[in-house]
């Protein structure tokens, strides 16, 4: 484990850039991980990338004030605040006089400019601190270069550098000198204690902006001459576009042009596995018009032909589907310690429950949009988009461009939880305006965003445990999949390798319905069937829920299985910090309580839902949270993240579902979808664990545990066990049976 | 096309579109106030709310013809600088995730606050109830409305 104040070496070369800038000041980037494979190809299945490349740029201008361009998107995770707050605590400047930009695309110096996985904190870390660092020492290189001392006889702090002799320069004063300073190999790095901006509470740096409305997102981008483009999509998954009549719509006010594209998207397919997943086979329709008001009326006016090209799939046959491949042997084995098998036939008790979830869509406030603008010089490109650089490449691919001319700027986003990483709209947006050679931006209407999605799948999880002399001997979890497992590092959270015999099985059936990842990619169903799971195991067992889980966490301590990827000693601390702050155990009467504690994206989590009977049904009143994710950067913007992915966590696994009939979903806005609002969502209390520990993401970890905890308050309140995903398609079992009351 | 007459922020603005426009698109393609957000189009969302005669309204569901003659605040024109109450409480609690929604957030806020200056719990939630926050911010959006409402009096 990386302790905070270790110095760090890094490679000269590993610098980017150190520069003189026009403007005066100085320009100072680092790369990350600059031994991976630089343009690596993205594999096909983006839950498997690996999201840790990184630059960070530093400028400091003549009269000191310090511009930090935050280079990973911003997706409402908090990131162009805590980044640049890494940077700032190293390079040693007041965070008042600190300006924060939003770094572009840099294909040609910097890989990897991804906002996804819980990481860009994770990965970030070390290289943000030694940009600061290195830059700070530049500095204090050049003032001690003009005092003609030696530099370890002068300090930084808050902008300014002195030496021994009192005397002082700021920080504006000496850049344009430490601009042309040979890079510092080996720099020291902060103790913690000294930390001044790191644990401190800091506003969002575009809340100015956010509160007074001002241009900030994808769809606020304006140039002039810009035209709108509203798409005509196929009605359903397997549906293929045969012709269309445009006569109606053509003559409307502000039309400008209707045309067709898909040619290029489905000669990129041929090229490009990774775009199979993402773009669809059929031509579309595009209307062009001079407003977005406009667009969107003439392509209702479109009237299209459609074919069917593949099947038309329900949400009934899926359902057999996967139950079939629980009920059959098509597995592939990710995990397998010991023989299940023989501790299942030697078990005194045998426990297995099958649970299932539906298909959610991302529902992104902002619909997705972006804008192109195509002609001989350039391809540009602006919009919300998590991972800009795979985008700007197959852009490249697809119309045939050097990457060079590719400019692609990054927006603010009105939200991503992975439906952003995946681009679709890019692709679309460079298409049109390839065609019709204008500036133009692509607006996705709420129902083409729901309605063309790429969706969480839909999984069941069968899981069975063998219990023999009073211990848990077994553990066999089985997943069926709409189109695609969980990733390899899954099989190695809790509980494994603390259970002897214990398999991880999973099989997959291929839909043409587009799925991707969705904040946090299976572990958002997987932990409500597993902590459900142990939650019943306990009461089979007749042993206490919380000892049961501390008891199978004494067997991973000290275990020399690299694989493992949580710490038994972390975890039991969060079980115990969320036992003492929920009053587990403790409960006021009335109110019931459910226990959850899980591991995903590199942090620890423990969770405490509260439930309520309110006119005879279930009501969530409060989470209490307890997250070890190492120093949190920004105590305010961190508990931010967790209040929302819990809250999103309890929404989705009481409203969100979006079933299928004949290839069409059953909701296209939010008449029929239903997302949690301000009266259905809890309390959450937030409370992390203190320690000196490198940091780690909270974008989505805090939103798994969550359908648990309220699934096992639920059982608590009603008697009830849930197992199907969203809960409150069955409202009877919200409700405590009729009996009880009488008796 | 129909010319408009409207009053958006205190200033007259005229504009030429068909009469079944919404004032959300009237707003962001013609006057250039992009602050109000499109999230639904049918009036779910609440991303879209204006005051419409100091009422919140959700703009995509107001065709221009309904909003001429009547006085329209956005977010723009709720103060100078981002002095409102609202959204200085908004500020200090630091509401925001991703920001998308939050403009119609305040204004939903705003229009509670100035009929009634005291709300319970019941009643802000009840206000609040139709705006939707896909960050699910609901904790804080519910502070900042009891910190501006003590602000306010």
């Amino acid at each position: 484990m990386a302790t905070q104040n270790s110095s760090l070496t890094f490679s000269r070369r590993a610098f980017m850039r150190t520069s003189s800038l026009a403007g005066g000041g100085m320009l100072i980037g680092f790369n990350l991980f600059t031994a991976c494979k630089p343009k690596a190809e993205p594999p096909v299945d983006l839950s498997q990338l690996n999201y840790n490349d990184f630059n960070a740029f530093i400028e400091i201008a003549d009269n000191g004030a310090v511009t930090i361009y935050s280079p990973n998107p911003e997706i409402g995770q908090g990131v162009k605040t805590s980044m640049p707050m890494i940077i700032a605590e190293e390079l040693d400047v007041s965070w008042d006089n600190v300006y924060v930009k939003q770094g572009k695309l840099d294909t040609e110096n910097y890989t990897r400019q991804v906002a996804g996985g819980s990481q860009s904190i994770r990965q970030g870390w070390d290289a943000l601190r030694q940009t600061g660092a290195t830059a700070k020492q530049m500095l204090i290189n050049a003032a001690a270069a003009r005092w003609g001392v030696d530099a370890s006889e002068c300090s930084a702090s808050e902008g300014v550098i002195s030496n021994s002799k009192g005397e002082t320069l700021g920080y504006g004063e000496v850049v344009k000198e430490a601009a042309g300073m040979e890079i510092p190999e080996d720099v020291s790095l902060k103790a913690t204690k000294d930390y001044k901006i790191i644990g401190t509470d800091r506003g969002n740096v575009d809340i100015d902006e956010i509160i007074t409305g001002k241009p900030l997102f994808g769809l606020d981008y304006k140039v002039d001459g810009m035209v709108y483009a509203c798409v005509v999509r196929p009605p359903a998954f397997g549906k293929k576009l045969v012709s269309y009549d445009d006569s109606k719509a053509k003559d409307m006010d502000g039309v400008i042009e209707i045309l067709k594209i898909g040619e290029k998207a489905r000669k990129l397919i041929e090229e490009e596995p990774g775009a199979g997943g993402i773009l669809s086979q059929s031509d579309k329709v595009v209307v062009i018009a001079k407003t977005t008001w406009q667009a969107m009326k003439a392509k209702e006016a479109i009237e299209a032909k459609w074919e069917d090209a593949s099947k038309l799939e329900s949400t009934e046959e899926h359902n057999d589907i996967l139950t079939g491949l629980l009920d059959g042997n098509k597995f592939e084995t990710l995990r397998s310690d010991g023989n299940v098998k023989k501790a299942f036939a030697e078990a005194d008790e045998v426990l297995e429950r099958t649970y299932d979830s539906p298909f959610l869509p991302h529902n992104c406030m902002e619909p997705m949009n972006f804008f192109a603008n195509i002609n001989e010089e350039k391809v540009h490109l602006v919009g919300p988009i998590q991972t800009p650089e795979w985008k700007a490449n197959m852009v490249s691919k697809m119309l045939g461009r050097d990457t060079s001319e590719i400019l692609l700027e990054m927006t603010r986003m009105g939200g991503g939880f992975g439906r952003r990483l995946y681009g679709d709209f890019v692709l679309e947006a460079a298409e049109i305006a390839d065609a019709i050679r204008k500036p133009v931006k692509v607006v996705y209407t709420r129902e083409d965003d729901m309605n063309d999605g790429i969706y969480r799948m839909a999984i069941k999880y069968r899981i069975k445990a063998g219990i023999k002399d009073g211990k848990v001997t077994a553990y066999h979890l089985k997943e069926a999949a709409v189109n695609s497992n969980m990733y390899g590092l899954i099989p190695n959270f809790f509980p494994a390798g603390a259970i002897e015999n214990y398999q991880v099985d999973a099989a997959n059936y291929k839909s043409n319905i587009t799925t991707g990842a969705w904040r946090a990619p299976y572990t958002n169903f997987l932990a409500f069937a597993e902590q459900s799971f142990f939650d019943e195991l306990a009461e089979l067992m007749d042993v206490d829920r919380v000892q049961l889980r501390l008891d199978l966490l004494q067997k991973v301590k000290g275990t020399t299985d690299e694989r493992i990827q949580y710490s038994p000693e972390r975890m039991e601390k969060v079980i115990h910090a969320a036992v003492e702050k929920s009053g587990w155990g403790n409960a006021p009467e009335g109110i019931y309580q459910g226990f959850v504690n899980y591991y995903c994206h590199n942090s620890h989590v423990a969770e405490v839902a509260d439930v309520a009977i309110e006119d005879n049904t279930a009501v969530v009143k409060k989470i209490t949270c307890v997250v070890d994710c190492g120093i949190v950067i920004n105590p305010l913007g961190a508990k931010n993240q967790c209040e929302g992915g819990v809250i999103d966590g309890v929404g989705h696994s009481m409203y969100g579902e979006l079933a299928f009939k004949d290839g069409v979903p059953t909701a296209s806005n939010f008449d029929r979808y239903r997302q949690i609002r301000m009266k259905e969502a809890p309390v959450v209390e937030v409370h992390f664990i203190e320690n000196e520990l490198s940091p780690t993401g909270l974008g989505e970890p805090t939103l798994p545990p969550a359908g648990g905890a309220i699934a096992n308050a639920i059982k608590a309140a009603t008697g009830n066990r849930l197992y199907s995903q969203p809960f409150n398609n069955n409202p009877e079992l919200l409700k405590v049976p009729e009996k009880e009351i009488l008796g | 096309m129909p010319t408009y007459q409207l009053n958006v922020n205190g200033l007259d603005h005229s504009v030429d579109v068909s009469e079944d426009t919404p004032l959300l698109w009237v707003l962001r393609d013609h006057i250039n106030l992009v602050g109000t957000k499109y999230g639904c189009g049918i009036s779910q969302c609440g991303s879209c709310t204006v005051h419409m005669d100091g009422n919140a309204v959700r703009s995509c569901g107001i065709t221009v013809s309904m909003a001429e003659g009547k006085s329209i605040t956005t977010i723009e024109g709720l103060s100078e600088n981002g002095s409102h109450p609202v959204q200085e409480a908004w500020k200090e609690i630091d509401v925001p995730q991703c920001g998308y929604c939050q403009a119609g957030q305040i204004m939903s806020a705003t229009a509670l606050l100035d009929k009634n200056p005291n709300p319970t719990e019941k009643e802000i939630k009840d206000a609040m109830h139709g705006n939707i926050c896909r960050c699910a911010s609901y904790n804080r959006i519910y502070k900042a409305v009891e910190m501006a409402a003590a602000k306010m009096n």
